[in-house]
């Protein structure tokens, strides 16, 4: 009864503590940092090591592939208890991942309402419905599922096996995400060959600083992308902010993070970033700095694209055309993620000029 | 291959399960046979999956909770989820208002009418019957302090006096027009709530559930409590409530006025023992609410018609606890005020006179004031009296109750239209904030003035005399405290 109560005391006074301590911008993203990685440094190594074993052996080879059916009872018990642990961690909602989930406020408007940008309008209580969606490095499933409730099909993959055991076990209980849902223990490189123009749209949040080889990456995605389809990428930027509250107040000072742990130079910025993807056959149709508040654990939209940010691909239909860049300043549609349904479709219709046609 | 045995294995489960409810209903005889059907569709639907699991449940249908209902039923984004409503009465229909008034009436604010007008109860309550009110006279029996509510030019409503019984007769109405979207189950008593752990364990069933006292248990995303002022998820939930009861009683009644009137204000006059209160209900008639004693409020219920009458008039009309010390400086402070803002005092009207009482109608029962210190807990949200009571001298219980629904309302479909799991605590604190940041003021307001006029003292009625007028002076004061008390 009480360690509710308590829980939710001790996260005010860890909030109001962290309040006080000297704070600027960037310590923000030391923490969302701090709750990334942990999710992330299995995978990193794993990622790291089975891409440059995909160089050597070329994208013909395959491994086999686990579906696993989402079933309560043939689970093992013990693999079960195994798990438990760590997927507690996934989806305490105020515990490592907090950050993570409350980047859902941002992350999930600006996925929805750019698809319905592009895709014609659903019903609005299904508004992602028909789509085919691929959550890259899905973890837990924290993007996966809300997504999913949105009526997309949504496919999550992740490298490490724990991850996707968790999120299936934690999706089965939800009778609603059921056909909606389904996750695979595999790398992107191993689906991009079978799935070929699949996808309606690839999400790839907090997944970019952690790859060894970028361009097969965003190749990959737009070989499993339909033409026309959607990348959603949300990643750090490269500069001195996020150098400094990354690497030199999350692992230095503070010591929270142990030394090594963050490799600057994987950071990509946006310039680079956009330049990958317009040489890709992307075109990119927006792209907006996101900051996070350690005070109140909130998210919110700014201008300033120098820590984190968002960013919205197409993948061009013809040929890539280089003078199709949008300005930096369209990055206005998915505003105000609180909107209803009814402010979205005023926006639609302001936004049709604005929307890009290949 | 693997799917077809998890489907044969469930069906086998299915008929298995059925098989035994066929036995224990063979075993439980005669008694049952009333009840197979029901118990049919039960083992079919269990049958189907033990995953069947609600979106929202609502546990009492009262006012609110039925306003609830119709709110997440109509609303676009949380089209398609699965809704129940669970109350223990029988269902309440009414195709026209009965001959005789109820006693139970509440107070609509501009405010909760909107909400039922959106949900589109409120054309079925003006066809049942309402009452709007222009005008509210709020006046002290130990001074001759008054002030006057309204509306510019009693052009608008200030409220509506509505019976209990008609609202929620209009909100099953509505929900009967939802019920592909809502479901509801009359006669139905919960036993047993057991609560998931504060996150997700993953060998733990994360939802909550709900045992019913036939046996069944029903799975939950969110389960929102609207069983009233003894809430029983509130207590299963270990939720701490900050009450305590007042010394007084409510006594209500139907009043049949000496002659017709136009009967578009609402008295409330403060005596010692407590506030009484007339709010209209036709041109003949009135409700009234009179706190007082426990012991006068008995007296007054045992009265013989004649006497029960002359005290209500004599409560309203006598000037026995005037004391000439108030009243002297009352007047004095009256007159500088009318000397500095000549538009400042109102003129006291006086109260139709009541001619008799609406047989049967005098009941009484205890009062109190009771506040939840949290809304929501992991999965759970308290929403009208189930998370606060007040007094009912201000007139704002239905409304605070209409106003956690309507933000309830808005704070699920936001989260249905983000993907949201709609059981997690980051939305449900959002829905907390705002309405404790609206009710606790008010109760405190209200809970104020109950105390500021249980007494007699001279200096106590000195002050509030001036307070009052003072206030009555301010029309920009009196406005907020309308556009508050009307939200």
């Amino acid at each position: 009864m009480y360690c509710n109560t308590f829980g939710r005391f001790a996260c005010r006074v860890f909030r109001e503590s962290r309040f006080q301590c000297p704070m600027n911008k960037g310590q923000g993203t030391m923490s969302k940092r701090l709750a990334t990685w942990t999710s992330c440094k299995h995978y990193k190594q794993f990622l790291e090591r089975h891409l440059s074993n995909l160089k050597f052996m070329g994208v013909a080879t395959r491994l086999v592939q686990h579906v696993r059916t989402v079933s309560h009872s043939t689970l093992d018990p013990a693999e079960v208890r195994k798990f438990q642990a760590m997927a507690n961690k996934w989806w305490d909602l105020q515990g490592d991942f907090a950050a993570l989930h409350s980047l859902n406020d941002l992350r999930v408007p600006f996925i929805r309402d750019n698809l319905l940008n592009v895709h014609s309008v659903h019903p609005i209580s299904k508004p992602l419905a028909g789509l085919r969606i691929l959550d890259v490095g899905c973890g837990g499933g924290l993007l996966t599922e809300p997504l999913g409730r949105l009526g997309a099909v949504v496919l999550g993959i992740d490298p490490v096996e724990d991850n996707v055991r968790i999120a299936e076990l934690h999706a089965s209980h939800d009778p609603v995400l059921q056909d909606h849902v389904q996750y695979r223990a595999c790398t992107l490189e191993e689906l991009a060959d079978e799935e070929e123009e699949h996808f309606d749209a690839v999400l790839a949040s907090e997944v970019l600083e952690h790859l060894a080889d970028l361009d097969t990456f965003i190749h990959c995605c737009h070989c499993v992308l339909k033409p026309g389809g959607s990348l959603f990428i949300t990643t750090i930027n490269r500069t001195q902010l996020s150098y400094v509250s990354s690497i030199v107040l999350a692992e230095w000072l503070l010591r929270i993070v142990p030394g090594g742990t963050h490799d600057w130079d994987k950071f990509i910025t946006p310039v680079e970033l956009e330049r990958l993807l317009e040489s890709s056959g992307f075109c990119v149709e927006s792209l907006r700095g996101m900051f996070y508040n350690p005070a109140c654990g909130a998210w919110s939209w700014q201008k300033s694209t120098a820590v984190n940010y968002a960013l919205h691909a197409l993948k061009q239909r013809a040929e890539p055309q280089q003078d199709h860049i949008q300005p930096e300043s369209d990055g206005l549609d998915a505003s105000a993620h609180t909107d209803g349904p009814h402010q979205y479709n005023i926006r639609t219709a302001g936004r049709d000029t604005h929307t890009h046609t290949t | 291959m693997f799917t077809l045995t998890k489907v044969n294995m469930l069906a086998a489960a299915g008929v298995w399960r059925r098989c035994i409810n066929i036995t224990i209903r063979s075993l439980n005889g005669a008694k049952v046979v009333t009840r197979g059907f029901v118990s049919s569709e039960n083992a079919e639907e269990s049958g189907k999956a033990d995953s069947d699991v609600y979106d929202i449940i609502i546990s009492g249908g009262g006012m609110v909770g039925t306003a609830m209902a119709c709110s997440v039923g109509f609303d676009p984004n949380l089209q398609g989820s699965k809704i129940l409503l669970l109350e223990a009465g029988s269902k309440k229909e009414m195709d026209k208002a009965p001959d005789v008034y109820s006693t139970r009436v509440s107070s609509i604010s501009p405010g909760s009418a909107t909400l039922l007008s959106g949900l589109g109860a409120w054309d079925h309550i003006v066809n049942l019957r309402c009452k709007p009110y222009q005008k509210m006279q709020v006046w002290d029996a130990c001074s001759d302090a008054l002030i006057t509510f309204d509306k510019e030019n009693l052009q608008d409503e200030m409220a509506y006096v509505v019976e209990n019984d008609v609202i929620v007769a209009a909100l099953t109405k509505q929900l009967h027009a939802l019920s592909d979207q809502v479901e509801v189950q009359y006669r139905t008593k919960v036993v047993k709530y057991t609560w998931p752990r504060p996150y997700h364990a993953v060998t733990s069933i994360p939802w909550v559930k709900v045992t019913l006292a036939d046996g069944r248990t029903l799975k939950t995303k969110l389960l929102i409590g609207a069983d009233g002022s003894n809430s029983m998820v509130r207590r299963e939930a270990g939720i701490p409530t900050v009450k305590w009861n007042y010394d007084q009683s409510a006594v209500v009644a139907v009043l049949h006025l000496s002659e017709p009137t136009e009967n578009n204000v609402a008295w409330q006059r403060f005596l010692p023992t407590g506030p009484i209160a007339m709010l209209p209900l036709s041109d003949r008639e009135s409700s009234l609410v009179w706190s007082t004693s426990h012991q006068h409020a008995e007296e007054l219920l045992q009265m013989d018609e004649e006497s029960f009458v002359d005290a209500i008039n004599s409560a309203f009309w006598s000037n026995e606890n005037q004391s000439e010390l108030v009243e002297a400086a009352g007047s004095l402070f009256r007159a500088a005020l009318s000397f500095l803002m000549p538009d400042g005092t109102s003129t006291r009207q006086l109260p139709p006179s009541v001619a008799g009482v609406g047989p049967k109608s005098r009941v009484m029962f205890p009062l109190g004031m009771g506040h939840a210190s949290e809304y929501i807990r992991h999965r759970v949200a308290l929403i009208g009296d189930a998370a606060h009571r007040v007094h009912p001298l201000a007139g704002q219980g239905a409304n605070l109750g209409f106003g956690d629904v309507s933000c309830l309302a808005r704070v699920l479909s936001q989260a249905a239209f983000n993907g949201k799991d709609l059981g997690e605590m980051q939305h449900l604190l959002e829905y907390e904030t705002e309405r404790q940041r609206h009710n606790l003021p008010m109760m405190a307001a209200t809970d104020l003035m109950k105390r500021l006029y249980s007494t007699n003292a001279a200096p106590m009625v000195l002050l509030r005399t001036l307070g009052i007028q003072a206030t009555n002076a301010l029309p920009p004061l009196k406005e907020q405290i309308i556009a508050y008390a009307s939200k």
